[in-house]
């Protein structure tokens, strides 16, 4: 097996036992990158030289000592790019500071390889809406990544890095993850910093890692999490240790399958998958019963108010003035901005920069924006009172598995897949998508845990790795 | 959705064409949205964040920021260490 197929805790114990140097590691996976990612479309820049610089140096008595990790390309790092995918940043735009999670991993020893392709500003599940790059899904030739993460995902699962953090909004990470068979978690809202995180919607927003197996996301985790004072939202409050208790079991928890995200329109793989691997847990001494969250069918109706509300706020910056593109002959200052944009945004985030000017404007306001928040009220409410009988949740992440390139007709045909994640988001929960073993295309097990308990849900998800 | 009138709030300059397509599409995002308008919300309170904490308060003192160049590198167009824009008050 080569270094591009080792996880990180394995690449760990090789490297503190001198067995491989971290520029062995980046050359490999160098190697395999200028290889095949012209295939795969994973990154939109990697910088070998700076790579190779950084490994030269690495100090491996850190918890991430020598080890490359992938970077979605809307989380800032000093000096280098940060295009969100967009024609908007990919000019000339180079960070002037490293993100709260960048200084993190910086500080955990960790190399940064390469910058991931991803959806326009996070905005869409298949990676189909970057303005830079067409990615495809390793694992599925032909069919999406999932997204927004999809260069993160497809990194990872074509062993390009063994690791790679994401943004999830509302599935950006988990949807990506089942899509391509590896790990990903979005970390309960508050447990990460988002400082440096470009914006999209601030009050849903996280960044979390993906890999390609349960323990290695608990090992990330723990390094990425915790109170930053640059970001007021990110709680002060401890992190617990997620890899002592990882393969504690499962026996004795109970997990609550909500009917609603088990609804007619699930693909009869993925419900068969899914179903197969609830009786594995039982099986390891877990009860299973039937729960009910009512509001469930409401909340792709809330997020696309309350998202590209937010967004269309976060977005206002992106004006032409300080930063990104600017039109070339704007008449006036009004033109600048209007122009700048016009140019610089692709069309779905046009799309929801209307959406959300319009929720929020005047006369619309009440009936959209302010209704969506008390409708987050009752979705939140349903977890709470979920999780009064069952310790975690299981469900599908999506509806189906990857569907083909090029093959969505009209945009609310995606957002309505995005069903069975964006509640998570919207209640601000910790949850996993760990891949099942299933013939042909990969499918993954969404786990949904309480506010800031992601040391139950790892173990949970270990237990599902591990499969017996 | 008046699309014209939106775009001109949103700062965006469209073409006809993407005002004729952002129409049809976003009227169909409005139309499934519309089934909110079927649940009694009545006495509920809204959520702005998924888990309230009281706004934490800081200090009102100088910290760190950014050196100017490292900002002004960005600019897409500057003079005397400043940004610059096309002129922005009208002539007298």
């Amino acid at each position: 097996m080569s270094l591009s197929h080792t996880s990180i805790t394995a690449l760990r114990s090789l490297l503190s036992k001198g067995e491989v140097s971290p520029v062995q590691i980046v050359d490999d996976l160098l190697a395999q990158t200028s290889q095949r990612d012209g295939e795969i479309g994973a990154f939109l820049s990697l910088d070998a030289e700076r790579i190779r610089a950084a490994a030269a140096q690495a100090d491996l008595s850190l918890p991430l000592g020598g080890i490359p990790i992938a970077i979605k390309d809307n989380i800032n790092a000093l000096d280098e790019p940060c295009t969100c995918g967009s024609k908007f940043l990919a000019e000339n735009y180079r960070s002037p500071y490293d993100a709260g999670v960048i200084k993190k991993l910086r500080a955990g020893g960790a190399i940064l390889f390469g910058r991931t392709n991803m959806d326009e500003f996070a905005m869409g599940s298949a990676t189909e809406n970057s303005a830079l790059r067409v990615t495809q899904n390793p694992s599925a030739p032909g069919h999406i990544p999932g997204g927004s993460s999809g260069g993160s995902a497809a990194a990872v699962a074509a062993h390009f890095a063994p690791a790679a953090l994401g943004s999830d909004t509302g599935g950006s990470i988990r949807q990506p993850a089942s899509h391509c068979g590896i790990v990903g978690l979005k970390p309960s809202y508050g447990r990460v910093s988002r400082y440096g995180l470009v914006a999209f919607a601030s009050s849903l927003d996280q960044i979390g890692p993906m890999t390609r197996t349960v323990e290695d996301a608990a090992l990330l985790l723990q390094v990425m999490a915790g109170h930053d004072p640059l970001d007021s939202t990110s709680l002060p409050v401890a992190v617990d240790d997620y890899l002592g208790g990882l393969r504690d079991g499962v026996k004795g928890l109970r997990i609550g399958m909500p009917k609603e995200y088990f609804a007619e329109g699930l693909d009869p793989a993925v419900r068969e998958a899914t179903m197969a691997a609830v009786a594995k847990l039982e099986a390891q001494g877990a009860s299973v019963v039937e729960i009910s969250l009512p509001h469930t069918e409401y909340a792709v109706a809330t997020y696309y108010i309350i998202a590209p509300a937010e967004a269309s706020s976060n977005l206002s910056r992106f004006d032409g003035v300080r930063y990104g593109h600017r039109a070339s002959q704007p008449a006036d200052i009004l033109s600048l901005y209007q122009q700048s944009r016009e140019e610089g945004f692709g069309p779905e985030v046009k799309r929801r920069i209307l959406l959300g000017t319009y929720v929020l404007s005047s006369g619309y306001y009440d009936a959209y924006y302010n209704k969506a928040q008390k409708v987050r009220t009752l979705i939140r409410r349903d977890f709470t009172e979920a999780f009064e009988r069952v310790d975690v949740i299981v469900s599908p992440v999506a509806p189906s598995p990857a569907r083909k390139m090029g093959e969505c007709s009209n945009p609310l045909e995606d957002y309505l897949a995005d069903v069975c994640t964006i509640p998570v988001n919207l209640a601000g929960l910790p949850a996993i998508s760990v891949p099942l073993p299933v013939q042909g295309l990969p499918i993954g097990l969404q786990i949904i845990a309480p506010h800031l308990q992601e040391a139950l849900l790892l173990r949970v998800a270990q237990a599902v790795e591990s499969g017996e | 959705m008046d699309v014209r009138r939106i775009a001109t709030l949103s700062r965006l300059e469209l073409s006809d064409a993407e005002v004729d397509a952002f129409t049809g599409q976003l009227d169909a995002i409005l139309g499934h949205i519309e089934q909110l308008s079927a649940l009694d919300v009545t006495g509920i309170e809204p959520t702005a964040y998924p888990m309230p904490i009281a706004a934490p308060m800081r200090d009102d003192t100088p910290w760190q920021s950014l050196p100017q160049q490292a900002l002004l590198q960005n600019a897409p167009d500057q003079a005397q260490q400043q940004v610059r824009v096309p002129k922005v008050v009208a002539d007298a």
